[in-house]
């Protein structure tokens, strides 16, 4: 519980767990950026052939890729660039969905290391009811729909398993969903691999693809998105992400069905105890989750111009894994998700930028990824301190009276600013690393089960 | 038959040892999520430690040498880059899943992002030659001309073998005495178990779990190199398929205890041997590829080792015997 203030027994909207969770969401970021930018810098020292000149570019790009309009003359220039705002907001549809997908799965207490499994049975589903009703003439709209459906309905099925396997066999679900992911992509291949039909032969060069969804007119529409970004892949799956996520956020908020998988998260024997079925839950939690991710997939494919290279089972994709950091960075919040998923698929953009305008290539995205993934694996901490020394000052025992170290203990790290960029500029924390040190109770977070029991 | 069982060790081989580094950490109380990363780490670091060495004028007679050198070497890297996931999930008590998560997609995006500016492609090889070239054992190794044969046995332990099996073999078995014959290792394991009773009689715990993921990211390291050196020509391209995750599911297949994983091991190193060569397996020597004439899909064969580990984990789960503490992180207060 963050502080109330006395006179409107409110919280302050800064105050609030949410904005805690954007403040140290924004850290993460920015550490991950710094580190990114490091690497530019010291690597550029290193090599030769990387002049200062290089070594300013490839930083500005990895914080602006995404308005770089390409060089003019020898120097970069940034602007509005459509093509790449809207080809981002196309690639942030598949991570919005991964990311919604584990980020449910997580606040059931899950962790669904599986949506790469799901996202290829979603692409398997969509991809051959799609061009099949497609070439049997099914209206488009239907069409559509039922390719939608089959992918959903697939990865639905496929991420029910590992949630079986936890429900009743007590399976530790990260091992499970790590088997269905390789053994779907076996199965996608060999189900391509046995149907000829559906590969693209016709096409020189495309050998080993799978026949794009445009040939048979099975494509999202637009909804505006060819007119804001002229040029760019953006099509209306992006509008279908949103208010997906938007639809997610009021099942687990406001719905009956949302409170028990929250509480099975929480704790999944008081959940049994106060009569909820909390094997039910795991299992739908995790079916959930497999259809978001598998919807992902869909609006990816469905997108019309996206290939499939169909023998894939030895790669899984990587979709399916970036729906972690999507949802650890957004706090699992769906809401947050959405905006997450559009700020890694600009760090993505940024990389193609640096491949294409500087010496160096497109995998310091992932470097950053994955450094903020591993600092918001202790800005949970971060944020469990924080609220704790605001509940030290006023909250926790509503009866007690606070001693006066303790409410002075919480009016000094009150006052101890940190500048965060963009709107806000408040008081809001002490350092970061003086917070880590002081030593909390254990920080059980909800995936924290660990190993089957 | 012979070359049954040796394609069956160079899969089983990196397996069992880093299953055992599986072992390690959770027997200390952290999950190892990261081995895939460590491995991808190892493989990578392992394939810069021989091009170093060749560089630097050493030549095939020392193929041995490097090898030993090189292997160590990316050892102590797999401890370094274990120590990240360490600090994480001993100092700040971060959830340890999320942790090795990270460290998963770290590996390849920094492996990637060198080799890309090392060799300006997707793969790293060797500076020269290959793996079987250099570090294979064969006859020449022993200076007798090539084709020359010591007999079934003999061949089998010897001949178009690599020294890593042994190695490796070698280090499983001290890492398992040291585990459960030493006092240091009963340690470490009572700290998986109950650290506040550890801790009760003056066992540092978060020493104990150190030394339990560092030993993890050596055995991990170690394995990546062998990986990469086996089964990938000595090349590295930010992956290992899964070997590591692979692995996991071996520890847990095995019940946390060497013995089980050494046999779980060899059981998927079978799976994984005949996925990838059962169109030319002859396992009776009459000149059938009896598998290949079965007409089942490659893509069965490629399935197995995931299926096979899903339907045994099914069956063995109630007598599943998970380290108390994993995943939990250590704290003083609790009882």
């Amino acid at each position: 519980m963050p502080r109330l203030e006395p006179g409107t027994g409110k919280t302050k909207w800064y105050r609030s767990d949410g904005a805690v969770a954007v403040y140290s969401a924004l850290i993460s970021i920015l550490i991950g950026m710094a580190v990114g930018a490091i690497i530019v810098i010291v690597v550029g020292l290193l090599k030769s052939n990387i002049s200062p000149a290089g070594i300013w570019e490839g930083i500005r790009l990895v914080f602006l890729g995404v308005f770089s309009t390409g060089r003019s003359g020898s120097e970069l220039s940034f602007g509005f660039n459509g093509v790449n705002l809207g080809n981002m907001l196309f690639r942030a549809t598949p991570l919005i969905m991964t990311g919604l997908s584990v980020a449910v799965a997580f606040k059931t207490g899950l962790f669904n290391i599986g949506a790469a499994g799901q996202f290829l049975m979603g692409t398997m589903g969509t991809l051959s009811v799609g061009l099949w009703l497609g070439w049997a003439g099914v209206p488009t709209f239907v069409a559509w729909i039922c390719a939608f459906l089959a992918g959903v309905i697939l990865g639905g099925l496929w991420g029910a398993i590992p949630g079986l396997f936890k429900a009743f066999l007590n399976i530790n679900e990260v091992i499970t969903c790590i088997m269905t992911n390789w053994i779907a992509a076996n199965l996608v291949t060999w189900w391509f691999d046995a149907h000829e039909i559906f590969k693209n032969s016709a096409e020189g060069g495309k050998v080993g693809y799978i026949i794009p969804l445009k040939n048979v007119g099975v494509v999202t529409p637009k909804m505006f998105m060819d007119v804001l970004f002229k040029g760019s892949q953006a099509n209306g799956g992006f509008w279908i992400a949103v208010v997906i996520a938007i639809a997610m956020w009021i099942m687990m908020t406001k719905t009956t069905f949302g409170y028990e998988l929250r509480a099975c998260g929480a704790n999944r024997h008081a959940a049994k105890y106060a009569g909820i079925n909390d094997k039910k839950n795991i299992i739908l939690s995790m079916a959930i989750a497999g259809c978001l991710a598998a919807a992902g997939a869909s609006l990816y494919y469905l997108s019309g111009n996206t290939e499939f290279y169909w023998s894939t089972y030895q790669k899984l994709p990587a979709e399916g894994f970036n729906g972690i950091p999507v949802a650890l960075l957004a706090a699992n919040h769906p809401i947050g998700v959405i905006f997450s998923g559009i700020f890694m698929s600009m760090l993505n953009i940024s990389g193609i930028q640096l491949k294409y305008l500087t010496a160096y290539n497109e995998y310091i995205s992932d470097i950053i990824i994955a450094v903020i993934v591993y600092l918001s694996a202790f800005s949970m901490l971060f944020k469990t301190v924080l609220s704790k020394k605001i509940r030290k000052g006023t909250g926790g025992n509503v009866n007690a009276e606070p001693s006066p170290i303790e409410v002075k203990a919480a009016e000094e790290a009150e006052t101890e600013k940190v500048k965060v960029p963009g709107d806000f500029e408040e008081e809001v924390t002490k350092d970061f690393k003086e917070l880590l040190e002081e030593t909390p109770d254990i920080v059980k977070t909800e995936s924290e089960e660990g190993g089957q029991k | 038959m012979v070359f049954l069982i040796q394609q069956t060790m160079l899969y089983a081989v990196p397996l069992m040892i880093v299953a055992l580094a599986g072992v390690c950490a959770e027997r200390s109380g952290v999950i190892n999520l990261a081995l895939e990363g460590i491995m991808i780490f190892g493989a990578f670091m392992g394939v810069i430690f021989v091009r170093v060495f060749q560089q630097a004028g050493w030549t095939q007679d020392q193929g041995q040498i490097i090898m030993i050198i090189s292997l160590l070497l990316t050892g102590i890297c797999g401890i370094a880059f274990s120590m990240l996931l360490a600090f994480s999930a001993i100092n700040l008590r971060a959830d340890q899943t999320i942790g090795g998560t990270a460290l998963n997609m770290l590996a390849p995006a920094i492996v990637m992002f060198f080799i890309y500016m090392i060799v300006q492609q997707n793969t790293m090889g060797m500076a020269e030659g290959g793996a079987a070239g250099w570090f294979m054992i064969k006859p020449q190794t022993f200076g007798l001309p090539k084709g020359y044969s010591w007999g079934p046995i003999i061949d089998l332990f010897i001949n178009k073998v690599y020294l890593t099996t042994y190695i490796c073999i070698i280090i499983f078995v001290i890492v398992s005495i040291f585990l459960y014959k030493t006092k240091t290792g009963l340690r470490l394991r009572s700290c998986g178990e109950n650290p506040q009773a550890a801790d009760s009689l003056g066992i540092n715990v978060h020493k104990m779990r150190y030394l339990g993921v560092g030993l993890s990211g050596f055995l991990a390291g170690v394995g990546g190199f062998t990986f990469s050196m086996t089964t990938a020509n000595m090349t590295s391209n930010g992956d290992v398929a899964g070997y590591g995750f692979l692995a996991l599911a071996v520890m847990i297949f095995g019940n946390w205890t060497p013995l089980n994983i050494a046999f779980g091991s060899i059981l998927f190193g079978l799976f994984k041997c005949i996925a990838a060569t059962y169109s030319t397996l002859d396992i009776n020597g009459d000149g059938v590829f009896m598998l290949n004439e079965l007409g089942i899909s490659p893509y069965v064969y490629r399935m197995l080792p995931y299926i096979i580990t899903l339907v045994v984990l099914a069956f063995t789960s109630k007598n599943s015997r998970v380290p108390k503490a994993e995943g939990i992180p250590y704290d003083k207060g609790q009882r």
